[in-house]
């Protein structure tokens, strides 16, 4: 009996975009040599930037899309020969969607849906009524779905993907869309409900940072369709340890380019991300004297520095270490996933 | 367990789909809906025939046009309804892809929901036939009713509509941005070419094979025969065959067809997983 939830190798996806009639058919690598093993009982967090390739993978895993290279295997079964054996054992939720059929209330939206995957009747009800507790929304249980918030209709559809009890849940980007308040008891209604149950697996694709870093067992970090790094949280930050990382807020760069930031000596790496009170760079350094240098450029090209301050590595910065770039730049130049 | 799952996504589905037909307003505004719709198409086929016949409807043509006509509502409301599902599902509900990771039999579960569409059309045939009894002097002697033909070539009608429904869905599957077209397109050559308004020769020769290949041509025949038998023995079309001659070429025609249509599903479906167009939306 095999240990592991999920399993891939070699794994790749190329899509044929149909051109305009001046343009011939164009080909999107989407995904690329992705060779990873998700643990039973494991919460696993696939983190990158639209367009990365994390839909695309969920698509291959949940049997709705064929790969074009590889193979991939969920709950023991491989999802393009045996994908019968792979959908009673899986569920999925989409965020940033409003799916599920208006005319319907939440329950029967719901309780339909454990129709289609066997559960009896009156132990779906009984799932329903206490699902709907665990996210907050019992009170809406008779509402007609039309009549939901965008939110409490992504709750809904949360609560559909738990409610077929999967032995692996896909959960794409689940909090995407929602307010602060949403997102958290998302969060923890997602690890009340992996606690509960050792063998069930959840992956999370996301491209939240913190999401990734409070909620998963260990991170594969996909760029561009490959896999850069996988491994827990701690041990990805680890890799960071040795650089002094700084997040500097200035004002306007006047030219100053990351480039001009990186061909500084001893600076590793240099972000630039645009924010509403001004510009904001995350800068690693191999030694802490290397600031100066920064500080030096800074007042040449008349940048005034708002803010400094030093911390400890985030996913993000670990991203940026793996890609050069952070993960609203790498957006900024996205592809379709 | 396989049929446990068929069977449950067909009944599953068939409830879907009677409660979004039958719920997008109140009972009142459905029941009103359900009896102006059909009276509707129908007044318009009157209106032309007693315009263009000058009142004739004493003519064997008449209950032929009527007939055919309202049985017709079954071939746009099983067959469209089938396929509409697809586009329902994935453009609108967004659910489609969820549909199809979830343990169900998707053929099946497109064929309950054009299962209530049958339903729904069922009561717009009634109302049709009965309002042609009472009103418009279309002649249905119960007693001379051949009720078993009748049931036999019904049920072998639906089934096989509902199979062009699934071809149907496979192209909509595949197919961008157009796909609502696809079964009213379909639905609009039937009507020509199976004799549904007018005998198929009316036609031009080299077209009347078109409506000699068509199983729905036979169908509505045996449900005219079955009805008012009189009637098809006005017109030479089909009249030198015998009720169980026409009823095993549409047996034959509807195996045909529905073959050929499964197999059109499983490549569409194919390609469709192939390119990614299960979750595809169009935003329209």
């Amino acid at each position: 009996m095999s240990t592991l939830a999920i399993e891939t190798k070699d794994l790749g996806r190329i899509y044929k975009l149909r051109g305009n009639k001046k343009e011939a058919r164009k080909e999107l690598i989407a995904l690329q040599d992705v060779n990873l093993t998700v643990k039973k009982g494991e919460l696993f967090g696939l983190l990158g930037p639209n367009g990365a390739g994390k839909t695309t993978l969920i698509k291959i895993l949940t049997t709705l899309l064929s790969p074009t290279s590889g193979w991939a295997k969920v709950a023991g079964a491989d999802v393009l020969r045996e994908p019968d054996l792979v959908r009673p054992r899986i569920n999925m939720v989409s965020g940033g969607e409003s799916s599920g059929y208006g005319l319907l209330t939440v329950r029967e939206n719901l309780w339909m849906f454990s129709q289609f995957y066997g559960v009896p009747s009156k132990e779906a009800n009984e799932r329903i009524e206490a699902l709907l507790e665990m996210i907050g929304m019992k009170d809406r249980m008779h509402t007609k779905s039309s009549d939901l918030s965008t939110g409490l209709r992504q709750k809904m559809n949360i609560v559909r993907g738990f409610l077929t009890e999967p032995e692996v849940l896909f959960l794409d980007e689940p909090t995407l869309g929602l307010d602060v308040g949403a997102m958290r008891d998302v969060r923890k209604f997602v690890l009340e409900w992996l606690r509960a149950n050792k063998e069930r697996t959840l992956l999370l694709t996301t491209h939240y940072m913190m999401e990734a870093e409070e909620l998963c067992d260990r991170v594969a970090i996909i760029n561009k369709g490959r896999v850069l790094a996988c491994d827990t949280p701690t041990a990805l930050k680890q890799r960071l340890q040795k650089d002094a990382i700084f997040e500097i807020q200035t004002s306007p760069l006047n030219g100053l380019s990351q480039q001009m930031l990186v061909d500084q000596p001893e600076v590793t790496k240099a972000a630039i991300t645009e924010t509403e009170t001004g510009t904001k760079l995350n800068l690693s350094l191999v030694e802490e004297s290397a600031l100066a240098r920064v500080i030096n450029l800074f007042t040449q090209k008349d940048v005034k520095v708002m803010n400094l301050i030093k911390r400890e590595p985030t996913l993000e910065d670990v991203f940026i270490d793996l890609v050069g770039r952070s993960m609203a730049e790498e957006e900024d130049s996205g592809q379709p996933e | 367990m396989q049929t446990s799952t068929s069977w449950r996504s067909f009944r599953m589905a068939a409830w879907l789909g009677w409660v979004i037909e039958s719920n997008w307003t109140d009972p009142f505004l459905f029941a009103v809906y359900s009896i102006v719709k059909p009276l509707s198409g129908a007044a318009i086929l009157v209106i032309m025939y007693g315009v263009i016949t000058e009142g004739n409807f004493g003519s064997a043509l008449f209950p032929y046009i009527y007939l055919g006509n309202a049985f017709y509502i079954y071939v746009g409301a099983v067959m469209t309804g089938v396929s509409w599902a697809v586009v329902d599902d994935r453009e609108l509900y967004k659910t489609l892809k969820y549909m199809y990771i979830a343990p169900i039999n998707i053929p099946l579960y497109l064929l309950g929901r054009g299962g209530a569409r049958f339903v729904v059309g069922s009561i717009a045939v009634l109302i049709t036939i009965l309002t042609g009894v009472f009103f418009l002097n279309v002649k249905i002697n119960l007693a001379e009713v051949n009720w078993g033909l009748f049931f036999v070539s019904l049920t072998i009608g639906i089934i096989m509509l509902a199979l062009i429904g699934l071809m149907l869905a496979g192209f909509t599957l595949v197919t961008a941005r157009h796909e609502g077209f696809i079964g009213e397109a379909v639905a609009a050559a039937l009507y020509i070419f199976s004799g549904a308004v007018f005998p198929l020769d009316v036609l031009p020769e080299w077209l009347r094979p078109v409506g000699y290949f068509m199983p729905t041509t036979y169908w509505l025949e045996l449900l005219r025969r079955s009805l008012v038998g009189e009637v098809a023995n006005a017109f030479p079309t089909l009249s030198q065959f015998s009720n169980l001659e026409i009823l095993g070429v549409m047996i034959g025609l509807s195996i045909l067809f529905g073959l050929v249509s499964i197999w059109i599903f499983k490549i569409c479906d194919h390609i469709a997983r192939e390119n990614g167009m299960i979750d595809r939306t169009t935003n329209y």
